[in-house]
């Protein structure tokens, strides 16, 4: 046996560690493996401190929003403000609970004008641990009945679908991920074609032909094609339209803030579009003008 | 070379121990902190918390073994917490790299000055972002510019906050 120098005995451990990890890599490639154990241990490691973290800073914000910001308008009244710190602070975190209460009334009254599709009403614990991908993380999982591949909405438009769920805890890929992609169609002009993210905060609608007409400011919706989310939904905006070839390049403004989510909705139903097509299957039947299969839209 | 750099012989270069669970609860805290202020805050995506530890506990602990099984530690927990589009290994194997080259300087250099804490940070946080971008285009075989001005934004915004939770992380130190 030939024994090591102790010198470049870190080295060896080096050069092992990264062999590993790099078969670890290639071992994710070959089989779609995702090395889901290390993810369910570290996840469940860090979520309940994502949680508390979320709960805290809520609280904090809420006081410094509702408590401390009112010092400054009330000034002159130091000493009455002084005496009644106590109450005010109660006041706070009352008016922090109604802020919270109104988002969510604007969640439920979304869920109760679509009725016809079940949804779980979620909240974002915490972002992805690098740049590398553009993820978020709720605070329901597989046991609320959060699933692999569900979309995730607010009403103000779509944010993205579910990657991973775990126990407590789900992962959510954000609509403008480079590997995200929805089905969606132009409100207007009814043309179809995959829309994706590019790491970027606006999303690119990837294949429309010149020769069709697209304004801007024109809504961009979801066309159910991709099975993950219902018809109609609100995608975002055209905020830029350029020449291609063969298609133009046109970018799209998300219609939800991707950059400041605190509620989501999470719609358990895979297929919400087959529900629609028996109520209505004149309705299905999309105008398609240079669509290049959208069903492709959902990547993963 | 940085006249903040001293070079010494590796018998002048003091290394400094911490208790392991000041080590676990940093590392976790980098996490957490790292996965929840981008929801508030967006620009804060711009930080890597867990790479600014794992350069500390390296440059601090000057043995190189320590700092590679640290920055592969972290490194994966970071990719477990990135979403199944990111494949574990990723930053597992860039933060093992740099924690490995991080703990052999710390063991050549003294690097208690915040200027050439705030130098190495900054060079380290590049080669973190080339190791990345190498690992993605030669193993996983995906497009990945090599460089752009965000990058050099990051990597000083990253530097600069180095040399103040590097002050803060000193008072782990065990005397």
């Amino acid at each position: 046996m030939v024994a090591i120098p102790s010198r470049h005995k870190s080295l060896v451990l080096l050069a092992g560690v990264i062999v590993l990890q790099v078969l670890m890599l290639a071992v994710q490639i070959k089989r779609d493996s995702e090395g889901r154990l290390i993810r369910v241990w570290t996840v469940g490691a860090v979520s309940p401190f994502e949680r508390a973290g979320s709960n805290g800073f809520g609280w904090i914000r809420n006081t410094w929003r509702h408590y401390f910001a009112l010092q400054n308008t009330t000034r002159e009244n130091e000493q009455i403000r002084r005496e009644n710190d106590a109450l005010k602070l109660q006041i706070a975190q009352l008016q922090g609970k109604a802020a919270e209460a109104d988002r969510l009334a604007v969640l439920l009254n979304f869920r109760q004008s679509h009725g016809e599709v079940p949804m779980i009403a979620a909240r974002v614990i915490g972002a992805g641990a690098g740049t590398a991908s553009l993820t978020i993380q709720l605070d329901r999982g597989e046991r609320d009945g959060i699933r692999k591949n569900m979309g995730v909405i607010t009403p103000d438009g779509v944010v993205g679908k579910v990657v991973e769920a775990y126990p407590n805890a789900s992962q959510v890929l954000l609509l403008t991920d480079k590997e995200s992609g929805v089905g969606a169609m132009l409100a207007d002009s009814r043309i179809q074609s995959p829309i994706g993210g590019q790491g970027e905060p606006l999303l690119v609608m990837k294949y429309v032909p010149n020769d069709d007409t697209v304004n801007l400011g024109e809504r961009v919706i979801t066309s159910g094609m991709d099975r993950i989310f219902p018809r109609d939904l609100p995608v975002g905006t055209v905020a830029e339209i350029k020449p291609g070839n063969p298609f133009k390049q046109i970018r799209v403004k998300p219609a939800a803030n991707l950059e400041r989510l605190e509620e989501v909705l999470v719609l358990p139903s895979l297929r919400p579009l087959a529900m629609k097509n028996e109520q209505n299957p004149a309705a299905a039947q999309p105008s398609v003008s240079g669509a290049a299969n959208p069903s492709s839209a959902a990547k993963q | 070379m940085n006249g903040a750099f001293d070079i010494r012989g590796e018998s002048h270069i003091e290394v400094h121990k911490f208790r392991l669970g000041a080590i676990i609860i940093a590392m976790l805290m980098a996490l957490v902190i790292q996965t929840w202020t981008p929801i508030h805050f967006s620009k804060a995506a711009l930080l890597d918390l867990p790479l600014l530890v794992t350069i500390y506990f390296g440059l601090s602990r000057r043995n190189p073994s320590t700092g590679l099984l640290l920055g592969m530690a972290i490194g994966l927990a970071q990719d477990s917490l990135s979403g199944p589009t990111v494949p574990l290994g990723l930053y597992g194997i860039a933060k093992t790299i740099i924690g490995y080259l991080a703990s052999s300087l710390g063991a050549r250099l003294d690097t208690e000055h915040p200027a050439a804490r705030c130098a190495l940070t900054f060079a380290f946080f590049v080669a973190h972002q080339g190791l990345i971008v190498v690992t993605r285009r030669i193993l996983l075989a995906q497009p990945e510019p090599w460089f752009n001005m965000h990058l050099i934004v990051a990597a000083l915004v990253n530097a600069i906050v180095a040399v103040f939770l590097f002050l803060l992380l000193d008072r782990l130190r065990k005397n």
